[in-house]
């Protein structure tokens, strides 16, 4: 994979009126206004599709932060959805309702597993390295298809959402919607300053090129792993948001094949992009949505659509847009 | 122990079948530098093959034949259609262009045969068990799978190390350019050792049909499988594969038949219940962590990477 000759070029398109930034700020307007259009119209099923949308945008930031500017293509991430996922199912069922014990108890969950799935597959690199991620993720699914006293493979109802105390009400779909929008927001601006701070650099650097960076004495290790924690952690998140909006967590939230549409809409959206993830992830959702619309077989036409999208169009929706062009 | 020795058989046809599939996967990444996610797909269509071309011609034999002529030219139009194109992109769009594909297959799959899964009856002198030891009775039909894997084992290896074709792919393996510059056909090349795989797959799919259900989806999560088998051999190398194979089918399936009995020694029963079917299911994968620690290129790394 080629990296542009200067990172520093890689996070913001240099100029601020571009066909690209005013696409990305018209996505970002319609997201924003769309509780409004739900409720003038009455239409809660297209607020219920973009809250999915939302959540799994989020995934996808947090995919893009190892995989665009990481250079680390892990195919195990919806694993991290799902421990996400089943922290807030399993400490619901054992009578821990409270968001504020839900919550971090699944990111710290979600860390601690990319901690070890990390240290273990950083040791490798390319596609040693996605067939690892890929096979530890299948390991999850396992596990939650064997907890038989959470639902086993039939998955586990979560019959209270997270209760933060009357603060938020995660039951108004409207607050629900734009806490998912703000939470999506945040890990994007999070991300931005991630990727442009030293740490970042180092990051982006061992993309381009890791022996280089170890000669010049970082322990890109180290700074790899730390950032694969951090995008497991922020997956994790994702997950905790997923349960609360369909009440429910099953092992098929975590089946690889999960996995590969988080991969798909980073890589539609745009690799290594900030504003790709949110882009890629609306457009493959509605584009799934469409199609089974149009068709009762879909993934007829969405198969060939990525098999093209995987051999033309290398950077994306983004690059198509003239974001930024990678080789 | 009688029932130990079963599992163990069980185990190791479980292995010929990983190996199989890891096999064909190994060669078209050890050649082509292709990760082929769609390698599943070729394993269920050969079962929807084998399980079809019973009913039309009757003969189960025939029908095998069939499946696996089926799935090498399956293999090589897809390669020339769609997977040469992504020779010259990076891993993370084969993974996207081939998981495109895994998408097509089970849509395909469904549009041709319908959501409902198929079966496959063996034929009556295939369904008996035979006595393999004293006191010890074995499906003849497993046997006939472990038998017939080695045997296409067997020619593989010949095919791979003493024949012209061989030579050749072992020389695309170490230098792709190399053996172009030297006059030879590289393109026909790749697509025959991509049909190659693509016959192995088929062939595990169709050694399956009579065992499982034939269904969508089936080669998704035995694909995975098969990559924990390519991580402890060593990309690339067909005789790690092998090794490696015959081990984790080993672990897999002796692991999910002792281990709930060993930990109700160990631990409560409330526990042990708890934790058996995940602990099990995890074995194979704990013992690709470890070998990852001490030999991260795998137990038999290909020579020339």
């Amino acid at each position: 994979m080629s990296a542009s000759l200067d990172p520093s070029l890689d996070a913001m398109p240099g100029t601020v009126f571009s066909t690209r930034n005013a696409f990305v700020a018209a996505v970002l307007v319609a997201l924003a206004l769309l509780p409004l259009y739900s409720l003038a119209t009455g239409d809660t099923f297209v607020l219920t599709l973009f809250t999915r949308v939302l959540i799994l945008a989020i995934g996808a930031v947090s995919l893009n932060l190892i995989m665009g500017y990481g250079g680390m293509v892990s195919f195990g991430h919806a694993a991290y959805l799902g421990i996400g996922g089943y922290a807030v199912g399993i400490l619901a069922k054992e009578g821990v309702a409270s968001g504020l014990v839900q919550w971090p108890v699944a990111i710290a969950a979600s860390a601690l597993y990319a901690l070890a799935v990390g240290a273990l597959s950083l040791r490798t690199r390319g596609v040693y390295f996605i067939m690892i991620t890929l096979a530890f993720g299948q390991m999850i699914y396992y596990v939650a298809i064997g907890l038989d006293r959470y639902g086993g493979d039939d998955g586990l109802t979560i019959y209270k959402r997270s209760n933060f105390g009357g603060v938020i009400d995660l039951n108004n779909k409207t607050v629900f919607y734009y806490l998912c929008f703000a939470i999506l927001l945040a890990s994007i601006y999070f991300v931005f300053r991630l990727v442009n701070s030293r740490f970042g650099l180092v990051i982006r650097g061992a993309r381009s090129n890791e022996r280089r960076m170890r000669a010049i004495g970082f322990p890109t290790f180290r700074y790899k792993l730390m950032c694969f924690v951090i995008a497991g952690a922020l997956c994790g998140l994702a997950g905790t948001l997923l349960a609360n909006h369909t009440n429910f967590v099953s092992p098929a939230m975590m089946h690889w094949t999960r996995s590969g549409d988080l991969i798909v809409m980073v890589a539609l959206g745009g690799l290594g992009s900030l504003f790709g993830p949110v882009i890629g992830a609306v457009t493959f959702l509605l584009l799934e949505e469409g199609l089974s619309r149009l068709t009762e077989y879909p993934n007829l036409i969405l198969g060939p659509v990525l098999l093209l999208v995987a051999i033309y169009l290398h950077g994306g929706i983004e690059g198509l847009l003239g974001g930024r062009r990678r080789g | 122990m009688l029932y130990f020795i079963e599992q163990c058989l069980n185990g190791v046809q479980l292995g010929m079948l990983l190996f199989l599939l890891a096999a064909g996967l190994t060669l078209v990444f050890g050649i082509m530098d292709l990760v082929n996610l769609a390698h599943g797909s070729l394993y269920m269509l050969g079962a929807y093959f084998a399980a079809t071309f019973a009913v039309l011609t009757g003969s189960f034999v025939l029908a095998v034949i069939l499946a696996v002529l089926g799935s090498f030219i399956v293999g090589m139009v897809l390669e020339v259609v769609a997977i040469r194109r992504l020779y010259e992109t990076d891993h993370l769009n084969h993974v996207l262009g081939t998981f495109g594909l895994l998408l097509f297959f089970n849509e395909l799959v469904r549009l041709i045969w319908g959501p409902a899964g198929l079966t496959l009856t063996l034929p009556t002198q295939m369904l008996t068990a035979v006595q393999i030891i004293p006191g010890v009775y074995y499906p003849i039909y497993r046997l006939v799978i472990i038998l017939a894997t080695l045997a296409v084992a067997g020619l593989l290896y010949v095919v791979v190390m003493r024949s012209r074709l061989g030579m050749l792919i072992r020389a695309g393996a170490s230098n792709r350019e190399m053996v172009g510059a030297l006059g030879v056909n590289i393109k026909l090349l790749y697509t025959l050792v991509f049909g190659l795989g693509a016959a192995l797959a088929g062939f595990a799919g169709v050694m399956q049909a009579p065992i499982l259900t034939v269904q969508i989806g089936m080669g998704e999560n035995i694909l995975i499988l098969a990559f924990v088998v390519i991580i402890i051999g060593g990309i690339g190398s067909i005789r790690g594969a092998f090794v490696a194979a015959i081990i984790v089918g080993l672990i897999d399936t002796v692991g999910r038949a002792f281990l709930p009995d060993l930990l109700h020694r160990v631990l409560s029963t409330n526990a042990a219940q708890t934790l058996g079917p995940s602990l099990s299911s995890m074995l194979i994968y704990m013992l690709m962590a470890t070998i990852l620690v001490f030999r991260p290129e795998g137990l038999f790394p290909a020579a020339s990477r």
